[in-house]
């Protein structure tokens, strides 16, 4: 448990002059679950965004599996292991719902940009495909485009897609955001599925979904870590008490 | 023990799709057996080069999502790669089958996919369809600066009977012609449809619907771009390299803006979302420019209106229009609306009469004023310069426009009626 899944080195990030993330340091060890947690506009989703390569960064590194993954672009990212979900659902609409998934098993099965081999006869990627539309619930939905799913369903393939490939390390960018009691439930025990035996990195703003997950939460505080600890410490922490979670208790 | 399959596989044979490519290709083989005139056979043959040609464009509009300018570059290179190469094969200087030439043309195809390809697919949307523009603007230019490859206006002639006789095909008739183009057109639409089933076809389609998603479960967007593109130019080649063989002479109006804009109407109209669109649109699009043009000087305004029309109420092109009828006589709700659609045909033919007539007129007053304006139009013969055909002109235009906007509301009426009701009976 030792190896570290993901590291990040004084990780800074401005646009224009406004820097959004001031020097974040932050190590995950292999197969943890990891919340990031903070207040609208502490630079969560683009801390996500800088680590799967959508931004580039101002300043710092990031290792993935100890190899710096600092300016290779998303897909590049990708092929070595890391996957990610979307704040905003971010699916093949027009596409089935097996369809998408077969797209996403694609890749990491060697096909890559093949145009000799006929995807029916593909029986690996079929069988990944279906594997996965069965562990995230979808296998009544088979044939459905994606677009017509429900909101609830929608973000379940959009697990199934970050998941569907095999990944390591897995970024869930607030995966239950919008969604009933029930359907976070259900949202929970999916993750705690499909993250079985791999690093898990996710902003989260449900704190019951957080502190029922995490095996360890940093706080992201003005684009700085200002605490990285066990849920029971976080819970304890005055500094955390006094930036973030008293107000956002009561508002709840 | 040899010979025992270690699992049993269930195979189902697809009864559907034999029938379909089987009676397409029974159509192909019979189809000159029944126009036999060399006019009808001079259509055909253009029919299938535009069929390859199209489809070839709709790898990259359709299934890429990627709108070209300049799609005839390829397949106007590839005419050009095949037009030579031919040349030289006619003088001995090289052994090259007639038969094979379609395939040097591809390959000249997709070369210059690869080249240009390379520049254009760097971006998506709006700009890739610049830059096409702006590379077939330059290799326009070109075709007139490089008189030895492009051969000035005059363009590069040849004959395509060389060598001795195969099997008696000389390739002098224009039948034998016709039945080459038919085999590399069936060819080339199995491929193009075996294409749209591999894993770049549907990737293809993911960079099309969402490539910020496709760049996140590995695909370099750019590669899927560019790998299309030199596909979908070896066919637009394999089409030029058609072109060739028909006509023996390759001009530069083969590269030019008008026929990259042929093949973008000619799917368009068709339909890009189905794979058998941009077939029927090849089929219109040929009668248009080979049969219409026989007829009359302005046939590339009825093209051009029956485009803008077709963007503008049905831009899922004819393909979609088959299938949304398909669906009705599935559903059994087809005879409740065919009456009217007879109505709106019916008046619509007033109409398109009325637009025959005020452009034809027009035309011949203000063209060929000096033989005379006396025309013949349906087989009538009549004076442009007098008022009673203007007169029966307007009395079409306003009859049928009354009835055709009658008609139009009781159809949309009743495609509403049915629409709600099969909603129903799914819920």
């Amino acid at each position: 448990m030792n190896a570290r899944a993901l590291e990040l080195k004084a990780v800074s990030k401005s646009f224009g002059n406004t820097p959004i993330i001031r020097g974040v340091d932050l190590a995950i060890p292999q197969g943890e679950r990891h919340a990031l947690i903070g207040p609208n506009g502490a630079g969560k989703s683009t801390l996500f965004n800088l680590i799967s390569g959508r931004y580039p960064l101002s300043a710092g590194e990031i290792l993935l599996n100890g190899e710096s993954i600092t300016g290779l672009k998303p897909f590049e990212i990708n092929r070595k292991g890391l996957s990610r979900s979307f704040q905003i659902t971010n699916i093949f609409q027009r596409m089935s719902v097996f369809e998408n998934l077969r797209c996403a098993v694609l890749w990491p099965l060697g096909y890559k940009y093949s145009f000799w081999h006929q995807l029916k006869g593909l029986k690996d990627a079929i069988r990944n495909a279906e594997e996965v539309m069965e562990s995230i619930g979808l296998k009544g939905r088979r044939d459905t485009p994606a677009g017509v799913l429900s909101y609830a369903e929608q973000r379940a393939l959009e697990i199934g897609i970050t998941i569907a490939g095999g990944a390591e390390v897995i970024l869930l960018d607030e995966p239950t955001a919008g969604m009933s009691r029930t359907e976070t439930a259900d949202a929970v025990e999916l993750i705690r599925k499909v993250s079985q035996g791999k690093t898990l990195v996710m902003v989260e703003h449900d704190m019951g979904v957080v502190f029922d997950l995490a095996d360890r939460i940093s706080v992201l505080v003005y684009g700085e870590v200002i605490a990285s600890d066990k849920p029971e410490n976080i819970r304890g922490n005055k500094a955390v008490q006094e930036a973030y979670l008293g107000t956002e208790a009561e508002a709840h | 023990m040899a010979g025992v399959p270690s699992k049993l596989r269930y195979r189902p044979f697809n009864l559907g799709r034999w029938l379909i490519w089987g009676l397409t290709a029974l159509v192909m083989v019979v189809l000159p057996q029944i126009f036999t005139q060399g006019y009808a056979i001079t259509l055909m043959s253009q029919m299938g080069i535009m069929i390859v040609f199209a489809l070839s464009y709709n790898m990259l509009l359709g299934q890429g999502g990627m709108l070209s300018f300049g799609h005839a570059v390829y397949s106007g290179l590839g005419a050009y790669v095949a037009v030579h190469t031919l040349n030289l094969a006619g003088s001995g200087q090289i052994w090259m089958p007639v038969s094979l030439l379609p395939l040097v043309g591809g390959l000249g195809g997709a070369f210059f996919g690869v080249l240009f390809g390379y520049v254009t697919t760097k971006r998506s949307g709006t700009t890739f369809a610049m830059i096409t523009l702006g590379i077939a603007v330059l290799v326009d230019t070109c075709a007139t600066m490089f008189r030895n490859f492009f051969g000035g206006e005059g363009g590069i002639s040849t004959d395509r009977v060389i060598g001795k006789p195969f099997l008696g095909i000389t390739y002098g008739p224009g039948v034998q012609v016709y039945y080459l183009i038919a085999v590399w057109c069936l060819a080339s639409m199995a491929l193009m449809y075996a294409w749209s089933h591999t894993p770049l076809g549907r990737i293809a389609n993911a960079v099309r619907d969402n490539p910020e998603r496709a760049e996140f479960i590995g695909y370099d967007t750019q590669r899927v771009r560019w790998f299309t593109l030199i596909i979908s130019a070896f066919f637009a080649g394999i089409a030029g390299g058609l072109s060739t063989i028909n006509f023996e002479i390759v001009t530069p109006d083969v590269v030019s803006l008008a026929s990259s804009g042929g093949v973008l109407l000619a799917t368009f109209i068709g339909g890009i979302g189905f794979f058998f669109g941009p077939i029927l649109g090849a089929v219109v699009f040929s009668f248009f420019a080979v049969a219409l043009s026989g007829y009359t000087n302005a046939w590339q305004f009825y093209l051009g209106l029956f485009f803008v029309l077709m963007v503008l109420y049905a831009p899922g092109g004819i393909a979609s229009l088959i299938m949304m009828q398909l669906q009705l006589i599935a559903r059994k709700r087809f005879k409740r609306i065919a009456p009217h659609y007879l109505a709106a045909g019916a008046s619509g033919l007033l109409l398109l009469a009325a637009l025959i007539l005020t452009v034809e007129m027009t035309y011949k007053l203000s063209e060929n004023s000096a033989n005379g304006t006396v025309m013949n139009l349906f087989g009538i013969n009549f004076d442009a310069a007098r008022a009673l055909p203007w007169a029966v002109a307007v009395g079409l235009w306003i009859v049928g426009g009354i009835l055709f906007n009658l008609a139009r509301k009781r159809v949309a009426r009743v495609w509403g009626e049915i629409q709600t009701e099969l909603l129903e009976a799914r819920a």
